[in-house]
């Protein structure tokens, strides 16, 4: 049998392929490489491009991959795939909304407030009622 | 005692409910299942990833990565906490906060301040009037939530601890271990601390880094702070739903139980008014 490698590719969100291969191309940061078993170890980042599986049965099985890693051990190939095209300026932007959205929620007291809220509130403000009627009642007599 | 009126429409009113909580209980069921597939469906990405950064702690790479070292001192320290977004799941998110709050309070006592990163609508909802430092938040993911979902909230606490603002960052979720049972999980995320390798793997070796080593480190822990938050999403989803299905189930017995007891007052209630009526005829009879 011809030698083969592992490869698993997997994303966040699901696996996308694990099985055994001859070989193994992918566009890494520093350009197209192909691995083949018995590599040495490698830890790259990929660009977006394809990751392309060649099967030890001759048949070649292909995967767009926006962007992420690639992890080579000598009998073991990962490719840790993002769902997405990341982008630092992108990264960027989500984590200044989710700061806008605590601040948001901090300083909006008063308009549109969410029902779990006003729920709360109006249980709140029973007890005290009940505590301050039985406070009454209990100086009446 | 009640008139028989009053019960039967009390016995009405009762079974509206109990069909809605039974309707919610198998809603819960289902959508459980789904997100017990979900949780399966992450794990091999995260036990990928984890396998790369054990196998960095036995390599030697010629760069330390500051998420992978302890600092001297911990004068602040970041919660990631993830709650549901609705209620009427039983305690889930109570237990959650409660045990979260004891933390907090437990590290603060010995000086350290505390921020906060909410995901969910009950944990925001439920911080935003805690005297603690609420620096970002998300909710309304809903059932399926996407991972890059997650980026912002998780880049605003990495920023915070690359720029020296918190010296820890704890996650904190609801961990699924079977239908019955969610426990409530605080894990730290950093500093990482992988597994001692074990000793086959620990010989002189190194990874080639392309392009180099701090620009691939950096891309890889950052991924991997983002999966196990993901996956603490994912996995408290799936506790949210099953412990919703076993608070509906409960709702929906108790239901039942309060039925068969209003059913006896109201059939007592029906007996003694028609034995009312017959002693009045009898007495009536009687006068005549």
């Amino acid at each position: 049998m011809a030698m083969t490698i592992h490869v698993d590719i997997v994303s966040a969100e699901q696996e996308i392929f694990s099985g055994l291969a001859a070989a193994v191309f992918a566009s890494a940061a520093e350009g197209e490489v192909g691995i083949y078993p018995r590599h040495t170890p490698m830890l790259t980042k990929l660009k977006p491009g394809e990751v392309r599986v060649l099967k030890d049965n001759g048949e070649e099985e292909q995967f767009y991959v926006s962007s992420g890693m690639l992890e080579v051990q000598p009998h073991v190939v990962t490719v840790l795939a993002d769902t997405a095209l990341r982008a630092a300026d992108v990264d960027e932007a989500a984590a200044l909304q989710a700061k806008q959205e605590a601040e948001r929620a901090l300083s909006d007291k008063t308009d549109k407030r969410d029902f779990a809220e006003a729920q709360r509130e109006l249980v709140e403000a029973m007890a005290q009622l009940r505590a301050i009627e039985r406070a009454r009642k209990g100086k009446g007599r | 005692m009640a008139s028989g009126k009053e019960i039967r429409t009390q016995i009405g009113s009762i079974k509206n409910t109990q069909k809605i909580t039974s309707a919610m209980e198998m809603v819960a069921a289902s959508k459980m299942r789904k997100a017990q597939d979900r949780m399966a469906a992450t794990r091999p990405y995260s036990d990928k990833i984890y396998n790369v950064i054990q196998h960095l702690a036995f390599a030697h790479p010629e760069y330390k990565h500051p998420y992978l070292q302890d600092r001297e001192e911990t004068k602040r320290v970041g919660y990631i906490i993830i709650s549901s977004d609705r209620g009427l799941c039983g305690g889930l998110n109570n237990n959650l906060f409660k045990s979260v709050l004891k933390d907090i309070r437990a590290k603060s006592d010995k000086g350290m301040e505390v921020d906060v990163c909410t995901i969910g609508q009950k944990a925001s909802s439920f911080f935003k009037r805690l005297p603690v430092n609420l620096v970002s938040q998300t909710a309304q993911l809903g059932d399926a939530p996407r991972a890059h979902d997650l980026v912002g909230t998780v880049k605003v606490m990495l920023d915070a601890y690359n720029e020296g603002r918190i010296d820890s960052l704890y996650l904190v979720y609801n961990e699924f271990v079977n239908t019955m049972t969610q426990e409530d999980k605080i894990l730290r995320l950093l500093p990482a601390k992988p597994e001692k390798p074990s000793e086959e793997l620990s010989h002189h070796w190194d990874y080639i880094y392309e392009p180099d080593a701090k620009e691939v480190l950096d891309n890889l822990l950052v991924r991997y702070i983002e999966s196990l938050v993901y996956q603490g999403v994912v996995e408290n989803i799936a506790c949210e739903q099953a412990s919703r299905m076993i608070a509906m189930k409960n709702a929906t017995d108790n239901a039942g139980d309060l039925i068969d007891d209003l059913q006896l007052v109201y059939n007592k209630a029906r007996q003694a008014a028609i034995t009312q009526e017959i002693s009045e005829i009898v007495a009536g009879a009687a006068a005549v």
